[in-house]
């Protein structure tokens, strides 16, 4: 509220519930541009598909929002982002914008530390050092993310020594544990065996009561399974945005979308 | 963080989340002493760098003759008649040493660090590493008093020459002094390429030779040339050991049985005998100077061959 970056994007956007605001977003890397030209608000308690073949500035644009483009000094983010209505690019406590949204890498990292200490790290770096709510929140986290079962005996072994499925849900339970108010997952099954994936895709449909959910994929059937609306990126363009069932059943504006998602190219 | 949570549940939408709470103070302080400690190495260097220029200065904007100085052989700063400043032969000395010095520690070195990354396992790596450690912490007059006391006589009956204080006894005591940390860097820098590397190149059918050779090596090779910089700069760098094996006679090598002088050991041997402000005093700081820019050519040479070998 305090922040000069609150002034709401248009009329449209202050009545509804806009979590995330995206406006003539330009990425580049070293003047390339990576993604540009993307238009569209993500509404509260939705799960928002992207799709598109690789090099489409899918996960350029994620790390735009979670302004990780920190890390990266040749890439360069223009236009305007908003979270909760604030721009992002002015925010001066880009942790405490973090903090709240959850991320989940397509390559598994599971932390050097204990099964249990990855997924208590989020909650003790915001102070919580009482042992049985943390093993409420390790439970909770892990049992969402359909790992408790293969790993409640052994919480004490390294994350890191885990199979890369099990590392890649043990990575979704630490983007959980943050109690995220959005959850951006950046191709969550790519090494994850379809049983489990049905799983993680059921709590993904619970947790849409609670979080606004940013699903990018590769499968388009994952999107359609899941995704109230579905963005589809290609070549760094967002070729269109619409509803994820009109995607698929013929309603497009554009010829390449359909191409697409009936597995014609990418 | 209670209030928030229940803006966030009445209203959904919670903007106010961007607040400079307690960690983020924690976080900028952290920054400024990170900072402080940074800069606080650089302001020591030019500290250094300013001491030595500030002895030396008398000497540079006076005596000092550029072509004397790096181009005559003769070091005579007591000389009754005329004193002459001329390091060359000294440079000689530091050069030829350390250049075999290297010869002798780079294959050693680099075959003990591959045999205790690539072909050794459970206790005998375990053993060779302590080892290696242990190697590299014996004080550098041990292996001068080594070079004096035992190869001294070895190179003299091997050889048949009349001195066994020279280029190569040096050479040799300086090449194992500088491989024990050479081995540990390097070795190091093998075990940081990851095994799926190895892996991914054992699964294709490769040797453990040409997997070692085709893509360990060349996945570590900053982290070994980096070793071998370091080597070079021990090299440069080291002096009581050179000052006891190499003979300490101003001399440029023809052989590797002749005796040398290196510009360290010449510094430290003479720098208590020179009246403080004199133009030798001077002279020597000068020599320091120009051990401090070899220094800094060699890193900075380093880290542009490491900056090419990242972007090629």
């Amino acid at each position: 509220m305090v922040s000069a970056g609150a002034a709401p994007l248009s009329e449209e956007t202050v009545s509804s519930q806009v979590k995330l605001g995206v406006r003539d977003l330009h990425i580049s890397y070293h003047h390339v541009t990576a993604l540009e030209g993307v238009n569209f608000d993500i509404h509260e308690h939705e799960i928002f598909g992207i799709i598109g073949p690789a090099n489409a500035g899918k996960t350029s644009f994620l790390k735009a929002i979670n302004r990780m483009d920190m890390f990266t000094p040749e890439m360069k983010v223009e236009g305007k982002i908003t979270f909760n209505s604030v721009d992002v690019s002015r925010i001066r406590n880009v942790y405490g914008l973090r903090s709240r949204i959850g991320v989940v890498f397509p390559l598994p990292v599971g932390l050097p530390l204990s099964i249990y200490d990855n997924v208590a790290l989020s909650p003790r770096l915001r102070g919580q050092k009482n042992r049985a709510e943390l093993d409420v929140i390790v439970e909770r986290c892990l049992t969402r993310a359909a790992l408790w079962d293969e790993v409640k005996d052994r919480l004490d072994s390294l994350g890191s020594m885990l199979s890369g499925g099990q590392q890649q849900r043990l990575t979704i339970a630490r983007a959980l544990s943050q109690d995220p108010e959005m959850l951006m997952l950046d191709e969550f099954s790519i090494a994850v065996d379809p049983v489990t994936t049905m799983r993680i895709e059921d709590v993904l449909k619970e947790l849409r009561k609670e979080v606004t959910i940013i699903l990018v994929t590769n499968l388009v059937q994952q999107a359609r399974r899941l995704a109230d609306r579905t963005a589809f990126f290609l070549d760094g363009r967002c070729v269109e945005v619409g509803v994820t069932e009109d995607l698929f059943t013929g309603e497009v504006k554009d010829q390449r979308t359909r191409d697409y998602v009936e597995g014609r190219f990418g | 963080m209670e209030n928030n949570t229940s803006a966030k549940v009445s209203a959904g939408i919670d903007p106010g989340f961007d607040q400079l709470n307690r960690d983020w103070y924690i976080d900028k302080a952290v920054q400024v002493l990170v900072f402080i400690g940074g800069i606080s190495a650089i302001v020591f260097i030019i500290g250094i760098f300013v001491f030595i220029s500030k002895e030396g200065y008398g000497f540079l904007v006076g005596e000092f003759n550029f072509k004397e100085f790096f181009f005559s052989p003769n070091w005579r700063p007591t000389s009754e008649s005329k004193e002459t400043f001329g390091i060359l032969a000294l440079i000689a000395g530091t050069a030829s040493v350390t250049g075999l010095a290297m010869l002798v520690a780079i294959p050693f070195s680099l075959g003990t660090a591959i045999f205790i990354a690539e072909f050794s396992s459970g206790k005998t790596r375990e053993f060779l590493k302590i080892t290696v450690e242990l190697l590299a912490a014996i004080p550098s007059v041990v292996w001068g008093f080594i070079g004096l006391a035992i190869m001294n006589p070895i190179i003299i009956q091997t050889f048949n020459v009349p001195v066994g204080l020279n280029v190569l006894n040096a050479g040799i005591i300086l090449g194992l002094m500088a491989a024990p940390i050479m081995t540990s860097i390097a070795e190091d820098a093998l075990k940081a390429v990851p095994d799926r590397y190895r892996e991914a190149a054992e699964a294709m059918g490769a040797t453990r030779w040409q997997v070692i050779y085709k893509v360990v090596l060349p996945a570590a090779k900053n982290g070994l040339l980096g070793a071998v910089l370091l080597g070079v700069g021990r090299g440069f760098g080291e002096t009581m050991a050179v000052l006891m094996a190499t003979g300490h006679s101003i001399n440029i090598p023809t052989s590797v049985f002749d005796s040398v002088r290196a510009l360290t050991a010449t510094i430290a041997a003479e720098l208590g005998e020179t009246a403080a402000g004199s133009p030798h005093y001077q002279a020597l700081f000068t020599i320091g100077i120009f051990l401090f820019v070899i220094t800094f050519i060699i890193n900075l040479v380093a880290d542009l061959v490491v900056r090419g070998v990242r972007k090629g």
